[in-house]
C-alpha cells in the first residue's frame, strides 16, 4: 500500500482489464494457518500480510517495505518461504500458511531457530526477526547449510536487518542447523 | 553470593516476546473501532499550491474526514524549533500540513481518515492538487551562492545558521607551521531506514478527557510536552507510549512529525481511535535525513608530522527546515580534531536550506563527516610528509596523562567546552596493529601487487562524545507479592536491550536474577522525568541513574530486613531473592516478605499480607504504623546528571581488494578496536558495534539519496536505495578495551553510534591504498559506488 499522492514511482495507475471483481467484492477463501482451519471472505485486493495481521490478529508477521525487498513479512506457503506483502489473500485459498506464531510447539517449546536467535543475539529491535526466523527455519529444515560464512550470508540475503550487522544472525543460523543436524 | 551480572553476557529479557511473534509495535496493538489515516504529499520540491480540492476524496464511501491546514484551528502553527541557538539567524520550521507553499517532495498537504487503509489511500489519490512550480537548487554548495533560488524567500543565500568557533591561536599555529595540507571532502545524504517506519495511533477518551498516543518515537516525554502544549491539555491528560520500536537510529528523536499532530487531532475530532503507519516509500520522503556536508580542512604541521593547528570550513545541508537546530553541524564541528592534541582550531560552518527532506541527527550525528575530514587530512599529511599512516597518528595522540583534555571555547552539544575525559589511544592503535599483523599484511600486499591484484589497507581512528545530559532518572519498586523488582526510566529502547542491561545493574545490588527484574520504559504514564534516547547516552545517563537507584533500594531493603531479623543493617546480605544475616543463610526473609512488611496494611488479602496488617502481633508497636518521614514499601527514585560528555574512542581497519574491471570492492578483513569504558553486557555491546559498522558500510558503499535537479528523490525505495544485506557486511573482528570513565559511578561510555563513525574513512583509505600503484587521485567522497571507483580509474588513465 502506499499513501503518497504523486510522489512514488512504484505507484502505477490501475490497468484496465479484468473487471470481474471490485474492491468491495468478497471472495471466500479456505486455508490452514498454523495448523488451524480458517474460512474467510476477503476483498480481492487484500494483501496476505494485512489478512494475517488485521483479520486473524497474527501481528507477529511484520511489514517493512511493502515491495518485497526486506523480507520482514516472510511466511511459509505450503512449506515454502514467501513474501506475504506481495501475496494477495485470495491467492492462498487452499494452502497451508505457517507464520512466526506457528514456530513454537503447542506447549510453548521454542523452535531451535528461535532459541538460537536469543542465544546468539540474533535480534535487537526485533522488527525484522519474524521474517528472519521463517527464512532460517526453512533453510535449516530443508536445505544444506553452506560451509563458509560467506555461503551462509548468501543464503540469508533475502532479508534485511538494520540493527545487528548480521553477525548474530549468521551465528544463530549455524547453531540452529547444528542442533537440528545433531538430532538427525 | 550470586554471580556478578554487570559485565556478563546475559541473554536478553526482551527476546522472549520478539522471537515468538508477540512484539508490541504500534501497528500490532489492537484498538477497537480504529480508523486508518493516509497523507497526500507534495509531488514537487518547491511550489505554490494553486488548487487544492478534496471533494472527490470526501465523497468516497468509507471516508470519515479529509483534513487540510484550514481544518486544524489552533494547531495550524509552525512546529517548535526544538534546540534553539543564537547562531540560527533564520530559523524556519514546518506546519503540520502545508499552507500555500510546499518546500520538499513528500511534505504533507492533507490527511484522510477512513474505515481502512485501502480506502484512505484511494481517497488520498482523489485529492486534486495543482502547483506553480518554483525553481530549485538541491546542491548545498550552489544553493549558498548569490542568485541561487531561495527555499525561503526571505532567507538570503539560503543560510539558516552560521557559526565560528576558535580554540587556541590558529593564526599563530599556521604561521609557525613547516607544512600545510589542504583538502576538500564530501559525505553524501543518507537515511537511517529503520525496519519499522514511523507510526502513530491515538485514542481520545471524551469522558476522562485523556489523550493516549502510541508512537514509534525515541522521545515520548518530549512528545508528551509538545502535545500537551499544542493541544492545550494538562500533562496528566496526555499519555505517550513508545511500545516496541523497530529501530530508531536518530530520526525518531524529532517531534512532532505531521502524523504526531494529525493522528491525535483526528482521534479527538472523530471520537474514534485513529492509526497511521508510514509505508516505506513515504519514509524516504518524510522521515528526516542526514549526512551531506562539504568540508574544506587545513592542517598546519611541523616537518615531522606534529599538527599545530586546524582550520575547517564546512557547509551543512539542513534540508528545507531546521527543526532540530544546529545539532548535527555543531557535533561535527566539535569532533573535528579527533583524538589529536591539535591545540589550535578554527572551525566555521554554514547550515544551508535546500528544498529537500529536513536534516536531523542519524546515527553518528555529524561525526562520520567530521571524522572523514580529519582522517582523510591525516592520511594526506602523512603522504605529503612521507610518514607512515599509523605513525603520524601516534605522534599526535593525546596521551593518557594529559586527560582531562579541554579544547577551550569549542562548545559541544551539551553547552560545555569539549573535555576528553580518558582514553588509551596509543594502546588501541597498538592492539589494532597486533591484530592485523602489519608485517604479514604488507607482505601479502606486495605479493598481490606482483600478481596485479589491487589490495589495500585502510584505517580510521575516531572519538565520540557520549552520554550527554541534562539527566535521567530511574524508579525501582519491589513488588510485595512476587518479590520481583520493577524498574522504570524516562527513556525508550529501539533494540538496545535496556530491559536486560538495567536488570543486570539492579540484580547486582538487590540479589535477584536479571529475569526477575521487570523493566518498563517509554510510557509517560509510568515515569515521566527525563529526556530521550539519543547521543549514545542511555547506558551512561540512565544506566547510572538505575545504579544509584538500585544502591538506594538495597539500603532500604537492608534496613527493613534488619528490623525484621533484629540484626544490624550492615550485616544484611541480599542474594537469591532473599535477605539474610551474613553467615547464617537460615536467618533470612524473602524480598517479597520485606516488601510486604515494609508496607503497613489494613486488609489481609493474602497470607503474607496477614503478617503486615496493623492488627498483626508482629506489627504492634507503640508508635505510628508509618513513622514520620518514612515511606511505605520498597520504592526509590534517583537521578543521575553527568558533569559533561564522556569520550569513547576506537580505531578500525580494513583490508580490501578492488577489482579494477568490475570496480567491485571485497572487504577481506575488518578489524575493530574500541573502548566504551566498562561494559554492562559485552554481547549487547558487540551487537551495537556490529550494527553500527553495518550502517557505516552502507554509507561507505551504497547509501546515497539521489535528488535530481528538480528536487525529486529518484531512489525512494529499497529497490533503488541499497541497504546492505548479510552479503554486503563483512565479519567483524572485535577487540574490547575497557578504560573506565572517571565521570560516572559505573565507569561507562556510550557505544550506540561508535561503529558507524569511522567506516567511510576506513574504506576510502583502503581503496586509496589499493589503487595507489595505478596513479589514481585521492578519495575525497563517500559513498564509493562502483561508478565512483570507475571515475578514479578513468582519471588515473587520463593522467598517465
Amino acid at each position: 500500500m502506499n499513501g503518497n499522492h504523486g510522489t512514488n514511482h512504484l505507484d502505477a495507475e490501475p490497468v484496465d482489464g479484468d473487471t470481474r471483481y471490485g474492491p468491495d467484492d468478497r471472495i471466500a477463501i479456505s486455508l490452514t494457518v498454523n495448523g488451524e482451519k480458517v474460512e474467510a471472505a476477503v476483498s480481492p485486493r487484500l494483501l496476505l500480510s494485512d489478512f494475517l495481521r488485521g483479520d486473524l490478529g497474527l501481528t507477529g508477521t511484520h511489514v517493512g517495505c511493502e515491495h518485497g525487498v526486506c523480507g520482514a513479512c516472510t511466511v511459509h506457503l505450503d512449506g515454502v518461504p514467501a513474501r506475504s506483502c506481495l501475496t494477495m489473500a485470495v491467492q492462498v485459498d487452499g494452502m497451508e500458511v505457517r507464520t512466526v506464531e506457528g514456530l513454537a510447539g503447542s506447549d510453548g517449546t521454542l523452535h531451535p531457530v528461535q532459541r538460537a536467535f536469543r542465544e546468539c543475539h540474533g535480534l535487537q529491535c526485533g522488527f525484522c526477526t519474524p521474517g528472519f526466523l521463517m527464512a532460517v527455519t526453512h533453510l535449516v529444515e530443508n536445505e544444506e547449510l553452506a560451509e563458509t560464512d560467506d555461503g551462509v550470508r548468501a543464503q540469508l540475503a533475502g532479508n534485511l536487518c538494520r540493527c545487528t550487522g548480521y553477525m548474530g544472525i549468521v551465528a544463530a543460523t549455524r547453531r540452529a542447523a547444528a542442533e537440528i543436524a545433531s538430532k538427525g | 553470593m550470586s554471580t556478578r551480572q554487570f559485565g556478563a553476557r546475559v541473554q536478553r529479557n526482551e527476546d522472549a516476546r520478539l522471537i515468538t511473534g508477540r512484539g508490541r509495535f504500534v501497528d500490532d496493538l489492537p484498538l477497537d473501532g480504529v480508523l486508518h489515516g493516509a497523507f497526500a504529499r507534495s509531488a514537487v520540491a518547491r511550489g505554490r499550491i494553486t488548487h487544492l480540492d478534496t471533494t472527490a476524496a470526501r465523497a468516497l464511501p468509507g471516508v470519515h474526514r479529509v483534513y487540510t491546514h484550514a481544518d486544524l484551528g489552533e494547531l495550524d502553527v509552525t512546529m517548535p524549533l526544538l534546540i534553539p541557538h543564537p547562531c540560527i539567524g533564520h530559523p524556519r520550521t514546518q506546519y503540520p500540513l502545508a499552507h500555500e507553499d510546499v518546500y520538499h517532495v513528500g511534505q504533507a498537504i492533507a490527511f484522510v481518515v477512513a474505515d481502512d487503509r485501502y480506502i484512505a489511500e484511494d481517497a488520498a489519490r482523489l485529492i486534486e492538487i495543482d502547483y506553480d512550480i518554483l525553481p530549485v537548487e538541491v546542491d548545498p554548495a550552489k544553493a549558498a551562492l548569490d542568485g541561487a533560488p531561495l527555499v525561503h524567500e526571505d532567507v538570503p543565500n539560503n543560510i539558516a545558521a552560521h557559526l565560528v568557533q576558535v580554540s587556541g591561536d590558529p593564526d599563530a599555529a599556521f604561521a609557525a607551521a613547516d607544512h600545510v595540507t589542504r583538502i576538500q571532502v564530501r559525505v553524501d545524504r543518507s537515511t537511517a531506514a529503520p525496519m519499522e517506519c514511523l507510526s502513530t495511533a491515538a485514542r481520545w477518551d471524551a469522558v476522562s478527557g485523556e489523550l493516549t498516543v502510541w508512537d514509534g518515537t525515541q522521545a515520548p516525554i518530549g512528545l508528551r510536552g509538545a502535545l500537551s502544549s499544542l493541544f492545550d491539555l494538562d500533562e496528566d491528560k496526555v499519555r505517550v507510549v513508545a511500545p516496541d520500536v523497530g529501530g530508531g537510529f536518530g530520526p525518531k528523536i524529532v517531534f512532532p512529525y505531521s502524523n504526531e499532530i494529525l493522528v491525535p487531532f483526528a482521534a479527538k475530532d472523530l471520537r474514534r481511535p485513529v492509526k497511521w503507519v508510514e509505508d516505506r516509500s513515504e519514509n524516504f520522503v518524510h522521515m528526516t535525513h542526514e549526512r551531506t556536508q562539504i568540508h574544506d580542512i587545513e592542517l598546519a604541521a611541523t616537518s615531522d608530522g606534529v599538527v599545530l593547528g586546524l582550520r575547517d570550513t564546512f557547509l551543512h545541508d539542513t534540508g528545507s527546515f531546521i527543526p532540530y537546530g544546529i545539532a548535527v553541524a555543531q557535533v561535527a564541528s566539535t569532533q573535528i580534531a579527533g583524538p589529536y592534541r591539535i591545540p589550535a582550531i578554527h572551525v566555521t560552518f554554514d547550515c544551508v536550506y535546500t528544498p529537500t527532506v529536513p536534516v536531523t541527527p542519524y546515527r553518528g550525528c555529524g561525526r562520520p563527516q567530521a571524522n572523514f575530514a580529519i582522517e582523510r587530512a591525516m592520511d594526506q599529511l602523512a603522504a605529503e610528509l612521507g610518514i607512515d599512516r599509523f605513525e603520524i597518528r601516534r605522534r599526535n595522540f593525546i596521551t593518557p596523562d594529559e586527560f582531562p583534555y579541554t579544547r577551550p571555547d569549542l562548545v559541544f552539544a551539551d553547552g560545555l567546552p569539549v573535555t576528553l575525559d580518558s582514553g588509551r589511544y596509543d594502546d588501541a592503535l597498538a592492539a589494532l596493529e597486533k591484530a592485523l599483523d602489519l608485517d604479514a599484511i604488507r607482505a601479502e600486499q606486495e605479493q598481490a601487487r606482483a600478481e596485479g591484484r589491487m589490495l589495500g589497507l585502510g584505517l580510521s581512528f575516531y572519538v565520540e562524545g557520549t552520554g550527554l545530559g541534562p539527566y535521567e532518572g530511574a524508579k525501582i519498586r519491589l513488588h510485595p507479592i512476587t518479590g520481583k523488582a520493577y524498574v522504570n526510566t524516562g527513556l525508550t529502547a529501539q533494540g538496545q536491550g535496556h530491559e536486560t542491561a538495567w536488570a543486570q545493574i539492579v540484580a547486582d545490588q538487590i540479589g535477584v536474577r536479571p529475569e526477575d527484574v521487570i523493566v518498563v520504559e517509554g510510557d509517560t504514564g509510568v515515569f515521566d522525568w527525563g529526556v530521550a534516547t539519543f547521543a549514545s547516552r542511555a547506558a551512561v545517563v540512565s544506566g547510572n541513574a538505575v545504579h544509584i537507584a538500585a544502591v538506594s533500594a538495597r539500603a532500604r531493603i537492608a534496613q527493613a530486613a534488619a528490623n525484621m531479623l533484629e540484626a544490624d543493617p550492615d550485616d544484611i546480605e541480599l542474594a537469591d531473592g532473599r535477605a539474610f544475616v551474613r553467615g547464617t543463610t537460615s536467618r533470612g526473609v524473602t524480598l517479597a516478605e520485606v516488601a510486604t512488611m515494609s508496607n503497613p496494611l489494613r486488609y489481609a488479602f493474602n497470607k503474607a499480607a496477614q503478617t503486615a496488617t496493623q492488627f498483626a502481633p508482629t506489627a504492634r508497636s507503640t508508635g505510628k504504623p508509618l513513622p514520620d518521614g518514612e515511606r511505605p514499601g520498597i520504592e526509590v527514585s534517583e537521578y543521575y546528571s553527568p558533569p559533561h560528555a564522556t569520550w569513547a574512542y576506537g580505531v578500525h581497519a580494513a583490508l580490501v581488494e578492488v577489482d579494477p574491471v568490475t570496480c567491485d570492492i571485497d572487504v577481506k578483513r575488518y578489524v575493530c578496536v574500541h573502548d566504551c569504558g566498562n561494559m554492562i553486557n559485552p554481547m549487547i555491546v558487540e551487537g551495537q558495534v556490529a550494527g553500527g559498522v553495518a550502517q557505516g558500510m552502507g554509507g561507505a558503499f551504497y547509501e546515497k539519496l539521489e535528488y535530481d535537479e528538480n528536487g525529486v528523490l529518484r531512489n525512494a525505495s529499497f529497490m533503488d536505495f541499497l541497504v546492505p544485506y548479510a552479503t554486503e557486511v563483512p565479519h567483524i573482528e572485535m577487540i574490547h578495551l575497557e578504560t573506565p570513565s572517571p565521570l560516572n559511578p559505573l565507569g561507562i561510555k556510550g557505544v550506540g553510534e561508535a561503529g558507524t563513525i569511522p567506516v567511510g574513512q576506513v574504506i576510502a583509505s583502503a581503496v586509496e591504498d589499493a589503487l595507489s600503484p595505478l596513479g589514481t587521485p585521492p578519495v575525497r567522497q563517500v559513498p564509493l559506488s562502483p561508478s565512483a571507483i570507475h571515475d578514479l580509474l578513468r582519471q588515473a588513465r587520463v593522467n598517465v
